[in-house]
């Protein structure tokens, strides 16, 4: 194993984050100009743009060098890091349906090209609220529940896959659920809400364990830190699934009051 | 625009929604008063199975979607002005007190999760948090047969 105190030191971090702030900075602005491209159109609503920056700026806290400093040496920082990336800023860059954007950018031929693409079989297979709950909920009792967590404290390389992996399937688990954005090969409600559930269901049991069983181990951290850490997953972890709950029903709810006026008044209402 | 017929009570609906928020409400009570601010409850019980601390799981899980799907059922018949109103209480109380009951014996008796309180004569607390569950079902039901009459007389 390569020497702890230079891998680990302010540099590496500095460089982590400069790549991370770098990209996001890029991301925010290529949506800014996608919406100011499209501003004759019909208006992109401003709140999507808002839950944008949202989404950008949550990520960018979690990628603070000081607070990825103190992720590293205590479990429960490296919680909120967890829950900033994984779970919170997906729900803002989701939200903000930036494939419906994109689509409004594209000129038609890219457009077609890109929604056949999505319509692929392997994008098909990554993108099912199933495959997506795997990766995410999975790649939580694999981190958590074996030595990898361990190991990563001693490798940059690993820790920096695991930041991406949590903003990934975060972002792919949140928009097979309940994004916004078209997605004509998406399974139903029920089947969405059910592997919804069982997530939660998984993620809740998952809190559980660490706190009653100590997890993740090796890390030489003291039982009540690993606890709060614990207490702090499952809480705050219920906060943003509540939010995804939330949105699936309003969906349901749009597509009762389309049922019950077809092509009526219910048509052009504002989602709340 | 043409006037609207009137719209039929939906009482089905309105009982199935009353009935999930006030499970939802109960177990929110449950969390925030009883984990949360007096701390009586413990978060897991030492010596909980991985099983039971699953079953934990899925079931704090179930009362956080319940009372979602409840909200947005309400609101959903509010919408096109189908709550059965007289049905709203007593179904929030059956939930209500259907948790507590269940609750008290299931998760603290059965699977042993946690305790109502981590005191010598615990069973003075089991009787009035299973007691507290059994009353609210029991005006619940009261309610449920008022609400009943009450319908019957009126449609003639």
């Amino acid at each position: 194993m390569t020497s702890h105190s230079i891998l680990h030191g302010p540099m590496a971090m500095g460089a982590t984050s400069a790549v991370a702030f770098f990209l996001m900075a890029l991301v925010w602005l290529a949506y800014l100009f996608g919406v100011w491209r499209t501003r004759r159109q019909k208006p992109w609503p401003w709140w999507r743009t808002l839950l944008f920056t949202a989404g950008c700026a949550t990520l960018a806290v979690g990628f603070v060098p000081d607070l990825m400093h103190a992720a590293h040496q205590d479990v429960r920082m490296h919680m909120v890091v967890h829950l900033l990336l994984g779970m919170f800023a997906p729900l803002g860059l989701v939200f903000a349906a930036p494939m419906t954007l994109l689509l409004r950018n594209l000129p038609p031929g890219g457009a077609r090209g890109l929604v056949r693409f999505l319509g692929t079989g392997p994008i098909r297979v990554l993108t099912h609220p199933l495959t997506a709950a795997i990766l995410d909920i999975g790649g939580m009792y694999l981190l958590y529940m074996t030595s990898l967590y361990a190991h990563s404290l001693h490798s940059p390389w690993l820790s920096n896959v695991l930041h991406l992996h949590f903003v990934i399937s975060g972002t792919l688990f949140t928009w097979a659920i309940a994004g916004p954005d078209p997605a004509p090969h998406r399974p139903g409600w029920r089947m969405r809400m059910a592997v919804l559930f069982v997530a939660m269901a998984a993620h809740a049991t998952l809190g559980k364990l660490l706190y009653a069983f100590g997890f993740p181990r090796g890390t030489g951290a003291a039982l009540e830190e690993l606890q709060q850490a614990a207490v702090w997953m499952y809480y705050w972890g219920d906060l943003a699934e509540a939010v995804l709950v939330g949105a699936l029903m309003l969906a349901w709810l749009r597509r009762r009051r389309r049922m019950a006026h077809p092509g009526g008044v219910a048509s052009g209402m504002s989602p709340l | 625009m043409a006037v609207q017929p009137p719209v039929a009570q939906d009482v089905r609906r309105t009982m199935i929604a009353a009935v999930l928020l006030g499970i939802g409400f109960m177990a929110a009570i449950d969390e925030i008063i009883f984990h949360q601010l007096l701390a009586w409850h413990h978060f897991v019980d030492t010596g909980s199975t991985a099983l039971a601390l699953a079953s934990d799981g899925i079931l704090h899980t179930m009362e956080l979607v319940l009372f979602i799907v409840g909200a947005f059922m309400m609101i959903e018949l509010h919408g096109r002005a189908a709550q059965a109103p007289g049905y709203r209480g007593p179904g929030f109380l059956l939930g209500m007190g259907g948790f507590q009951t269940f609750d008290g014996i299931v998760d603290h008796k059965i699977l042993g999760l946690h305790q109502v309180r981590y005191v010598d004569h615990v069973w003075f607390y089991d009787i009035a948090w299973i007691g507290a569950g059994l009353i609210m079902l029991a005006i619940g039901w009261k309610l449920l047969q008022r609400a009943r009459q009450g319908q019957a007389t009126s449609q003639h």
